[in-house]
């Protein structure tokens, strides 16, 4: 089908988020959408899919205008949508969640869903139980369910906001062979993105949005630098690494034993060092997000001390932890981190100590301002967190973590952020380390972030964790095995 | 973005002219004059200086519980459990009063001592429904309801049992206390200007503690997102153990009044329904404190106009409950509404 978008206007209050933006997407192909955060992108992707209403301007599918009311409006027009983050799921079985959404009878068919589900499933290789829950799937698979169900509901055009930051790599793959799948078979992709290698291997056109504005399209072969100099409107040079002398003891685990539903982590004894960053890798789901728990105290060791500078801390409340300075970042930014409702200001008066009962407005004002330029969030004090765009979000998030702190404990730091933003939050986090000897653990499902930022590496595998890997010398591949459960004798020998 | 006042002004006052249009409807449908039935209303509530002090009367225990209320909900409570707080309150005056009135104490120290056990009485029942909740793991919404059922169930026996009148029980309630241990009223009205400067003090402080507190804030991120406000390092539960007993103290204070400025003794229906109408109002005014005291007054006034109908018009005086039930449905309609036309 083909995709057609004519001088589209979306204001947010002041904010011109689409400014007259005129696009065609020819039927069987692979648009990548480019831009920083903010750039418009989620809003020029949820007025085509009916989430919000375009101020003015005009949607043609297959050269004829329609008038899109709703989701289920735009899937009746063969539009169908997987957002950014990913929308609440409710504890359902897989294949309720399938029928959902579908209209007619009171009674849905269950019996000839399943089999089209089954049926479809194989057809693109992928493996979810009909009969499993929704809660209990990892994002991949919810993505895989969500395009499933898209699919059955008749799209011929496909959006994805970011679906490749919270799945693992060989997910990443199956995802990409099905989009070119589909697109063979004349399906219209719409692919946005933050990573460019990405964007590279798999689309075949690509317009990049700056300000709410389009400002520039290309075809491959792609030029990343030129791409990346539109995005920003400027050169941006990338970092190297910056490896650091780690000082004293801040976390020491020793024989720590963890539980969860799924499963056992044993034995685990650690020394993590004033300056020192650790990465964690692992597939979804393989224990490194109960392990960062537990060093924030929220999740209780069945066995094992953890002692925070020289302080036994085992069993301890978060707070107490929060008190000896750990910070814990979860990855669900709106569910978890961040408070809904609320502006940026009240967040970061929250955040801080507290001085005496009332809060001082104009004191608070100046601080939202402040931490607004420092972590140049596109908003303002009074801005609540929910109209921030993905990346604003995890950027307010970052700037509520208090000063000085020894211990950071990170979940996907930098999901959702574009390549600058992703080099000054670490540039900051480094700071932090070298300045007030903060030691760092982070999770990311991006395995060169991973070797990139740490100095030792944790792999996660069903539990299994590795001794700590020294990160110049591991490389991708050999990481890539490792989180898959390949090659565990070598680096236990 | 039409998101601005007069936008939402506007929408709200088509809610307010629904609602008198759908209670339009009703009355004519029974065949009665609406026109006649709103005016009764007016004169009945503002008609007179008599009248209005009686709005007033039952305006004081409305914005008590009203104030309390917007604590609760900014922790994201339901604190249906309101009226048993009322009623505990009640009755720890009262034990207060019958305890020191034969005492040598000055009736003023005594009154004081009363409306501060009437505050601690509420204070416990919803510390009670707070504690089922945290540490019980019950909705407070059934806690409060089962808790409401205990306190009516006691104040029954208290009344028809330990502290029944000398010679035969009756729904009248206890023995009236002395005169010296009223709260004192303005002349040729039943109403105290003590029990009305309490109730509006206290809707001022609500307010302050709401809009320009560290507590106040706290409480929001507690209500509107538990998990979140846990990792900004708020002790949660303990926060919303705060808040239900600070709605007690209100709820409390209110049934303190009821036993010390109105009817000086302890009656069977002592919350008289103002805990379930406080939690319309608070509905009503979508949570924001300021409004809290003009839509109180207003439902007040609405209570004391209808009283007259039955006589008048031959008409139930539950008309005003129609009225106030209908507004409150079609604000929250027309906020769904316009936040569906906002965000689009
Ligand atoms: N509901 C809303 N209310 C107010 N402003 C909004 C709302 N939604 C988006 N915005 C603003 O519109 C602009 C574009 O946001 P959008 O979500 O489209 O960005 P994006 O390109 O998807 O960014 P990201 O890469 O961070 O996800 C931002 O400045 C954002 O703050
Ligand atoms: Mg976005």
């Amino acid at each position: 089908m083909q995709v057609e978008l004519r001088h589209i206007h979306k204001h947010f209050g002041a904010v011109h988020a689409s400014n007259d933006i005129n696009l065609t997407i020819p039927a069987g192909s692979i648009q990548g959408i480019l831009g920083e955060n903010g750039a418009g992108k989620s809003t020029l992707m949820k007025a085509l899919s009916g989430f919000i209403f375009a101020d003015s301007g005009e949607i043609l599918l297959d050269g004829k205008p329609v008038h899109i009311a709703s989701p289920a409006d735009a899937i009746n027009h063969g539009v169908g949508m997987l957002h950014q983050d990913p929308l609440d799921f409710p504890p359902m079985k897989v294949i309720d969640n399938f029928i959902l959404g579908r209209n007619g009878g009171l009674f849905p068919d269950r019996r000839t869903a399943a089999k089209e589900f089954k049926e479809l499933a194989v057809q693109f290789d992928f493996s979810i139980d009909p009969d499993a829950y929704v809660d209990m799937l990892t994002v991949g698979e919810r993505q895989q369910l969500e395009i499933l169900r898209l699919l059955w509901l008749g799209a011929r055009a496909l959006i994805l906001d970011e679906p490749t930051t919270g799945i693992s790599l060989p997910q990443k793959e199956k995802l990409f062979a099905t989009l070119k799948k589909l697109a063979a078979q004349g399906m219209t992709i719409i692919f946005v993105s933050h990573k460019l290698e990405d964007v590279e291997f798999l689309c075949n056109r690509v317009a990049v949005l700056r300000q709410g504005q389009l400002v520039g399209e290309m075809l491959p072969p792609f030029n990343v630098d030129k791409l990346v100099e539109m995005m920003f409107g400027k050169v941006v040079s990338f970092g190297g690494r910056y490896p650091l002398t780690p000082g004293a003891s801040t976390l020491h685990l020793e024989h720590i034993s963890l539980e969860d539903v799924r499963l056992q982590i044993r034995d685990v004894t650690l020394d993590v060092r004033a300056g020192e960053v650790i990465g964690l890798a692992g597939m979804e789901g393989s224990g490194q997000a109960t392990f960062l728990q537990a060093c924030a105290g929220l999740v209780r060791p069945v066995a094992g001390k953890l002692s925070i500078k020289g302080a036994d801390v085992t069993g301890q409340t978060h707070h107490v932890f929060k008190h000896k300075g750990v910070a814990y970042l979860p990855a669900a930014r709106l569910e978890q981190g961040l408070v809904p409702g609320l502006s940026l200001t009240e967040h970061f008066v929250l955040a801080e100590e507290t001085h005496g009962i009332f809060i001082n407005r104009d004191q608070a004002i100046r601080l939202a301002q402040d931490r607004i330029k420092t972590f140049n969030i596109k908003g303002t004090p009074v801005s609540t967190v929910e109209s921030l765009s993905g990346g604003n979000q995890q950027r307010a998030l970052l700037a509520l973590l208090r000063t000085p702190l020894s211990l950071i404990l990170l979940e996907h730091p930098t999901r959702g952020l574009d390549i600058e933003s992703t080099m000054y939050i670490w540039s900051k986090l480094k700071e932090r380390c070298a300045q007030d000897g903060a030691a760092i653990i982070f999770i990311s499902a991006d395995l060169d972030e991973v070797l990139q930022y740490s100095d030792r590496v944790l792999v996660f595998f069903t539990g299994k964790v590795s001794s700590p890997l020294d990160a110049e010398k591991v490389t991708v591949e050999q990481l890539g095995q490792l989180i898959g459960g390949k090659g565990w004798e070598a680096i236990h020998a | 973005m039409r998101n601005n006042k007069w936008f939402n002004l506007g929408v709200q006052l088509a809610a307010v002219i629904l609602a008198l249009l759908f209670v339009t409807v009703i009355l004519l449908l029974v065949k009665a004059p609406p026109l006649a039935a709103f005016q009764n209303i007016m004169i009945g509530s503002v008609g007179s200086w008599a009248k209005f002090s009686d709005v007033l009367i039952s305006f004081v225990p409305l914005l008590l519980v009203t104030s309390g209320l917007l604590v609760t909900f900014a922790a994201g409570l339901w604190n249906i459990g309101i009226e048993g707080q009322i009623t505990l309150g009640a009755i720890f005056a009262t034990w207060m009063m019958r305890t020191l009135q034969d005492s040598t104490l000055p009736p003023a120290l005594i009154i004081i001592l009363t409306i501060l056990a009437g505050m601690f009485g509420g204070a416990i029942w919803a510390a009670l429904a707070g504690a089922l909740k945290t540490f019980g793991g019950v909705n407070e919404i059934f806690g409060g309801l089962g808790l409401n059922f205990v306190a009516t169930a006691l104040n029954i026996w208290l009344i028809f049992g330990p502290w029944k009148r000398p010679g035969v029980a009756s729904m009248s309630g206890t023995v009236p206390f002395d005169v010296k241990l009223w709260l004192p009223m303005i002349p040729d009205t039943r109403l105290s200007a003590w029990a009305l400067g309490i109730a509006i003090v206290g809707i001022i402080v609500t307010y302050f503690l709401l809009q320009g507190t560290y507590f106040g804030l706290r409480l929001k991120a507690v209500g509107k997102n538990t998990h979140a406000a846990y990792l900004l390092g708020i002790p949660t539960w303990q926060y919303m153990m705060v808040s239900f007993a600070l709605c007690g103290v209100f709820a409390g204070l209110a049934g303190a009044m009821q036993v010390t400025a109105v009817y000086h003794r302890l009656i069977p229906s002592i919350s008289s329904g103002y805990g379930y109408l406080g939690l319309m109002v608070a509905m009503l005014v979508n949570y924001q404190a300021a409004w809290a005291a003009p839509v109180a007054l207003f439902f007040a006034a609405l209570n004391i106009g209808s009283i007259q109908l039955p006589v008048v018009l031959k008409l139930d005086s539950t008309l005003a409950g129609v009225l106030q039930g209908a507004l409150v449905l079609f604000v929250l309609l027309a906020d769904g509404v316009r936040q569906r036309f906002v965000k689009k």
